[in-house]
């Protein structure tokens, strides 16, 4: 609508080459990605190979695969910071289970309590309507402290490690590739079907964009955020499922500070903190981004820690990009 | 007497937490011998001015509309910074460098949160995950050790009586709140936050106030580093992780908002306060400090929910 407006306004040829500019900007981070690869196929030549692909796609499918729930409560209109907490939660509950009910038993079991937190996340942001940075904040506490108390501060591990088929879901193969990945990317494709092609999915966007139209159109604002509280939990036990099965162990803080790192990817596909926009496509490229500068700073011998260097400006400069081809100017214009 | 009861009403209504730390004082009173000590409340006091500074300088930047989630890699550069220099600059010079990396770095938060339109809690984020990168390159993922006793020293000082750090904090609690309600720019902090395009029209030079709020919580974040630098007599790459998730959360207890436009310093010292009262009491009832956290949590879920009561009430009572 307001494309076609300023269509008009400003005639034939300068909006095209104004709408080729936003195209270009819009899928700015496609053209980095592309950049990036090239780049390190540069400098590095054991970067470009399929076994290096393969290596950085595994690494991502814990933080890609937490990514895809935190996606959708973000198109939903709010965030979730209790993921980093959840996922230590639920990788140290899954492994302890192990040896004591079977895997079995405790997958399902672990299942159950990570839905239960969902609920009280989703509860409490759905239905109390509560700020969802600070309650999902509290969680992060809450979650971190019933985890140390659960475990009383010890370590886990699953004590027959070659025995049990639980190793698959962290460590097998299946037609060539690595589980995590077909974790990661099943679940990937699945999310992005629903959001794409389902009423559900319309619905979230809806929420998300303008909560009170939905309402007003009949939506049930409270039971959609509840439902998107319900899926990053779920997302988040399945990489706690890949993680633990992948460690055969965990310790109590295993994934203390994962939240950024899944915000960082969400931020840099281009999903909007304000909700009512994005897409688990955009996501994984996000995060794939994320993890290919990881694993080219290592390759090319610089420290662990360089990448989060790197992470830092790509985020700010991604969307910087995406705000200033919508603006049409660089810089803001108030002083 | 009529308008001290006045005064006390008033303060109740509008700073509900200092309430809740007058409830807190009375239950560990009744139920620990130690809390009711004056050496205990200094404790407290030491203890709580590291959150404490952190959340003195992040109150102007959440009033101003923003929000600050570096505070806690900054804190660490800071105190590896002032801890490493000292033995080749000295001690005032490698703390001078120190406080400056502090405000750099919010100078730099507050440019491009300015300048690029990218939201508050992108660019800090981003921040904090680079920032944080940049502690563990510069340290080599090692910790520094003060070698002159005299840093260590000014950390467990005290003057007339009082801890130095507990009085620093104090100190400067007062001047920030003088500041924010006093002077030109703590007002003008308040309506960029409360509506900032009326602040925009209004003549108000919105981007240098969010600079300038950046480069006080950047300073105050260098400034807690440094101090609790001295108390342990070193600095590790870690220090001061998830101390930006306790800051917000005093903040939030002392009632500034979110959205930014209100909130005060009183009510930020009731917050951290009640905070450094409950873990302190919770310490002496010997609560085990995987509990506290749970606790905490919930705590803060549930202030949220009261407060939001409290508002909603009083808004039905403005329509009827």
């Amino acid at each position: 609508m307001s494309d076609t407006i300023s269509e008009i306004k400003s005639g034939g040829e300068a909006s095209l080459a104004k709408k080729y500019s936003q195209l270009l900007a819009r899928q700015g981070i496609l053209v980095a990605f592309v950049l990036f690869l090239v780049v390190f196929s540069i400098f590095s030549d054991r970067f470009l190979s399929t076994d290096n692909f393969m290596t950085v796609i595994r690494q991502a499918s814990i933080i890609g695969t937490i990514a895809i729930g935190v996606t959708i409560v973000v198109i939903g209109g709010n965030l979730d910071l209790s993921v980093g907490s959840l996922l230590s939660f639920c990788t140290v509950l899954v492994v302890d289970l192990h040896d004591k009910i079977g895997p079995t038993g405790a997958i399902g079991l672990m299942l159950v309590f990570a839905l239960l937190i969902g609920a009280i996340n989703g509860y409490l942001i759905g239905y109390l309507k509560l700020n969802s940075l600070i309650v999902t904040l509290g969680m992060l506490s809450a979650i971190q402290g019933i985890t140390l108390i659960y475990t009383g501060g010890q370590n886990v591990d699953i004590q027959n490690q070659e025995g049990t088929w639980f190793a698959f879901f962290g460590r097998g193969y299946l037609w060539g590739i690595a589980v995590p990945v077909l974790i990661f990317l099943g679940l990937a494709l699945i999310a992005e079907f629903v959001l794409k092609a389902t009423t559900y999915g319309r619905k979230v966007f809806s929420v998300g964009g303008n909560p009170a139209a939905a309402v007003f159109s009949g939506l049930r604002r409270n039971r959609m955020v509840f439902s998107t509280y319900l899926l990053s939990a779920f997302t988040t036990a399945c990489a706690a499922i890949i993680l633990g099965s992948r460690v055969m162990g965990s310790q109590n803080n295993v994934g203390q500070g994962y939240e950024l790192l899944v915000l960082a990817g969400v931020i840099l596909g281009g999903t909007s903190l304000l909700g009512g926009s994005g897409s688990i496509t955009r996501t994984i490229i996000g995060v794939l981004i994320l993890s290919f500068i990881q694993n080219g700073l290592l390759l090319l011998g610089y420290p662990y820690y360089a990448q989060w260097l790197v992470t830092w400006a790509v985020i700010i400069l991604a969307v910087w990009l995406d705000i200033a081809s919508t603006r049409g100017k660089i810089f803001t214009s108030f002083s | 007497m009529a308008t001290l009861a006045h005064k006390a009403k008033s303060l109740v209504i509008e700073q509900p937490i200092w309430l809740f730390v007058a409830a807190c004082i009375v239950v560990f009173s009744l139920s620990t011998e130690h809390f009711l000590d004056i050496g205990n409340f200094k404790n407290i006091l030491v203890q709580t001015s590291t959150i404490g500074l952190i959340a003195l300088g992040l109150t102007f930047i959440m009033i101003n509309g923003n929000i600050d989630l570096s505070v806690g890699a900054v804190l660490a550069l800071a105190a590896c910074l002032a801890v490493d220099l000292q033995s080749s600059i000295g001690i005032p010079l490698a703390v001078t460098v120190g406080l400056l990396s502090g405000v750099v770095l919010g100078a730099l938060n507050g440019l491009v949160v300015w300048k690029t339109g990218v939201d508050a809690f992108i660019v800090t984020l981003g921040a904090m995950i680079g920032v944080r990168g940049l502690v563990f390159v510069y340290t080599e993922e090692q910790s520094f050790y003060a070698t002159d006793f005299a840093y260590a020293d000014f950390g467990t000082s005290s003057i007339a009586g009082i801890p130095t750090l507990a009085l620093l904090f104090v100190v400067l609690a007062a001047l920030m709140h003088w500041i924010l309600s006093r002077s030109v720019h703590g007002r003008n902090t308040y309506a960029v936050g409360g509506n900032r395009q009326a602040a925009i029209d209004a003549g108000i030079r919105v981007g240098p106030h969010m600079v300038i709020n950046f480069m006080i919580g950047g300073f105050f974040a260098a400034l807690a580093g440094v101090t609790l630098s001295t108390q342990m007599g070193a600095a590790t790459p870690n220090l001061g992780r998830d101390f930006e998730l306790w800051a917000i959360t005093a903040i939030v207890l002392g009632g500034t908002k979110l959205t930014g436009g209100a909130g005060s310093i009183v009510g930020t010292l009731g917050g951290v306060i009640a905070i450094g009262i409950l873990r302190n009491g919770m310490n002496l009832l010997q609560v085990p400090s995987f509990y506290v956290l749970v606790i905490m949590g919930t705590i803060l879920i549930a202030v949220l929910f009261i407060d939001r009561q409290v508002n909603r009430n009083a808004e039905q009572e403005l329509n009827v």
